[in-house]
């Protein structure tokens, strides 16, 4: 409901959004090949770089972590519980399950097939995760979690065996740690899907919002709990899926962002949903450009990167209390 | 009018509810007594179709609430469930707008503003509208609920043990309120109290449940009496008239 939150929401909007666009301008400029801003324009090289590898690259960081932000969110709303997001909760390792079968299977598919199958195994993870989540008593919010890590490394171990088995372990990495330095025109663009299911979030905010104040609340106000559950497990899955399969996972930025902004701005989806995708797009974009900058001329991959920032944040957040207003 | 018809409810091989059949006409305050797990939770939220029937048949307004559209039955029900828990991050104002979804979907009308400002008004939430809701006292918390299931403007209004952390003051505030848009709006509240005397003060007709079945129907004069109450809740109490209201010397 767009009463109060949208008030204060510009606030908390405009910085993220200022930040973002200059971490946009500085990803361009950033990375082994030395891209002096005058060059850009003068030499078709410039140009060429910039086109085929860094906007792709630059777009995809967006992409990904304004939709890892929101699938975190959604996720959170759908377990009622703070502590989880995709990427430890069995949802990531789902899709990377779909991923290594494809390739065993079907070497041949391509990129959207693979987006599609590993999604439909995220759906078939999350689903199973959220009907034992809804059955663990709500007076310990920590077993959520818990359940979530242990559920997230079995699959991950299953994983690690299959891939052992058929000698792909190689590949494996590619999924399980996020880098975004293999991106390149033509190899992202499935990340859009992304961003669609963002703006149908937007749409359902409101439906989702409500969703948070539980099940007998949300059918008293006339919402379908059931199906309400299931589209939003849809988007969880098909973006979690999606950036595995293009970019691997990035830890964290689920989990961090939507705690952040629920902290500043409460827990109003309407309102806050484009603070989480802004602040999700800054953070993974922030942290792929440190990682280049680190070592360069060698690059650290995202994933890492955002292990390491995307801890100490959580261990922050954890030590502060939320203020109260 | 609610309809209730040889409702019986079962959770594994416990009986909860026994072929209950109930009516309650439109218009007034019903109060539902009875001591603990008599079964008014349950029946409350069978009502409420917040579970499934497993027997009997139950309607509001001629609307069967099994097969009634769920957003259909939220323009005409709302229920403050007994033991409901906010844990979102939601401003007072905030959550009682949410309360006007089945009318307006998302998009607040000018008439939801008014309700919802009407709502804060009424339940002293004025200056906590901007607050969020985990920083307010128990007490606070519980009527910023009650003001959301007002907002809600049904005909019909379920409210378990509403009184439940409120303090004297806010009790009385809200079963006048209640007799309020009971009398002059037409509500139809019905209420599930602990406290016997606020149901001798303010309802129009008493029900008393005990083990799952209906223990006794009435007006407050006929329900009120010693050898009633013990057979209800199993201990004598006196019963004294203060200028025609019945009031229950329960703690004696
Ligand atoms: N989900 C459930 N599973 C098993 N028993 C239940 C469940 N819900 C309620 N009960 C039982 O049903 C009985 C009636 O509960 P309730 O309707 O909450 O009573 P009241 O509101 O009158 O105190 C109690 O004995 C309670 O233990
Ligand atoms: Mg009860």
């Amino acid at each position: 409901m767009s009463t109060a939150a949208v008030k204060q929401s510009p606030l908390t909007g405009w910085i993220a959004g200022l930040v973002l666009a200059i971490l946009f301008v500085l990803s361009l400029f950033t990375g082994v090949d030395e891209l002096p801003f005058g060059r850009v324009l003068s030499d078709g090289r410039g140009i060429e770089l910039v086109l085929v590898s860094r906007l792709p690259r630059t777009l995809a960081a967006i992409l990904a972590g304004a939709s890892l932000a929101i699938a975190g969110l959604i996720m959170q709303t759908l377990a009622r519980n703070r502590y989880v997001e995709p990427s430890t909760a069995g949802t990531a390792q789902s899709a990377e399950l779909g991923i290594l079968l494809v390739t065993l299977l079907w070497p041949a598919a391509n990129l959207l097939t693979k987006g599609l199958i590993a999604s439909a195994a995220a759906l078939i993870g999350t689903s199973l995760f959220l009907a034992t989540a809804h059955r663990l008593p709500p007076t310990q919010p920590f077993l959520v979690p818990l359940f979530g890590l242990v559920y997230g490394g079995v699959i991950g171990a299953a994983v690690t065996f299959v891939a052992w088995q058929a000698d792909l372990l190689q590949y494996l990495s590619i999924w399980t740690n996020g880098d975004f330095s293999g991106v390149l025109r033509g190899r992202y663009e499935l990340l859009w899907l992304g961003a669609l299911m963002v703006v149908f979030a937007w749409f359902i905010a409101d439906r989702l919002t409500i969703m948070t104040l539980g099940r007998d609340a949300s059918i008293g106000l006339g919402i379908d709990y059931r199906r309400m559950l299931q589209l939003g497990l849809v988007i969880v899955s098909v973006i979690s899926a999606l950036s595995v399969v293009i970019v691997g996972v990035i830890p964290f930025v689920g989990l961090v962002v939507p705690n952040i902004v629920s902290r500043l701005m409460g827990d109003n989806l309407r309102g806050t949903l484009p603070a989480v995708a802004a602040s999700g797009a800054v953070l993974v974009l922030g942290c792929d450009i440190l990682g280049r900058l680190i070592r360069h001329p060698y690059e650290v991959p995202v994933g890492t990167v955002m292990g390491c920032v995307g801890g100490l944040i959580f261990l922050w957040l954890l030590f502060r209390r939320p203020s109260d207003v | 009018m609610i309809r209730i018809e040889n409702v019986s409810l079962r959770h594994g091989s416990a009986e909860i509810l026994h072929d209950i059949s109930l009516t309650i006409p439109k218009g007034g305050i019903t109060a539902l007594i009875g001591p603990n797990g008599a079964g008014k939770s349950s029946l409350l939220s069978l009502i409420a179709r917040l579970q499934p029937l497993q027997s009997g048949t139950i309607s509001i307004d001629g609307f069967p609430v099994d097969t009634t559209p769920n957003r259909d039955l939220a323009r005409i029900i709302a229920i403050l469930r007994q033991d409901s828990i906010v844990a979102s991050r939601l401003r007072v104002r905030e959550l009682v707008g949410f309360s006007r979804f089945p009318h307006s979907r998302g998009r607040l009308t000018a008439e939801d503003r008014v309700v919802i400002d009407q709502s804060l008004q009424q339940f002293d939430l004025a200056d906590l509208a901007d607050r969020f809701i985990d920083t307010l006292s128990g007490g606070q918390r519980q009527r910023a609920l009650v003001a959301m299931a007002f907002a809600q403007a049904t005909d019909y209004l379920l409210l378990d043990e509403p009184l439940n952390n409120l303090d004297m003051y806010f009790a009385r505030d809200l079963m006048r309120s209640l007799r309020r848009i009971a009398d002059e709006n037409g509500k139809t509240v019905v209420i599930v109290l602990h406290d016997i005397n606020q149901a001798g003060a303010y309802a129009d007709r008493i029900i008393a449940m005990k083990a799952g079945r209906i223990a006794a129907d009435g007006s407050p004069a006929e329900l009120l009496r010693p050898e009633i109450l013990q057979a209800i809740f199993g201990f004598r109490m006196e019963v004294a008239d203060m200028g025609g209201t019945p009031v229950v010397l329960h703690f004696r």
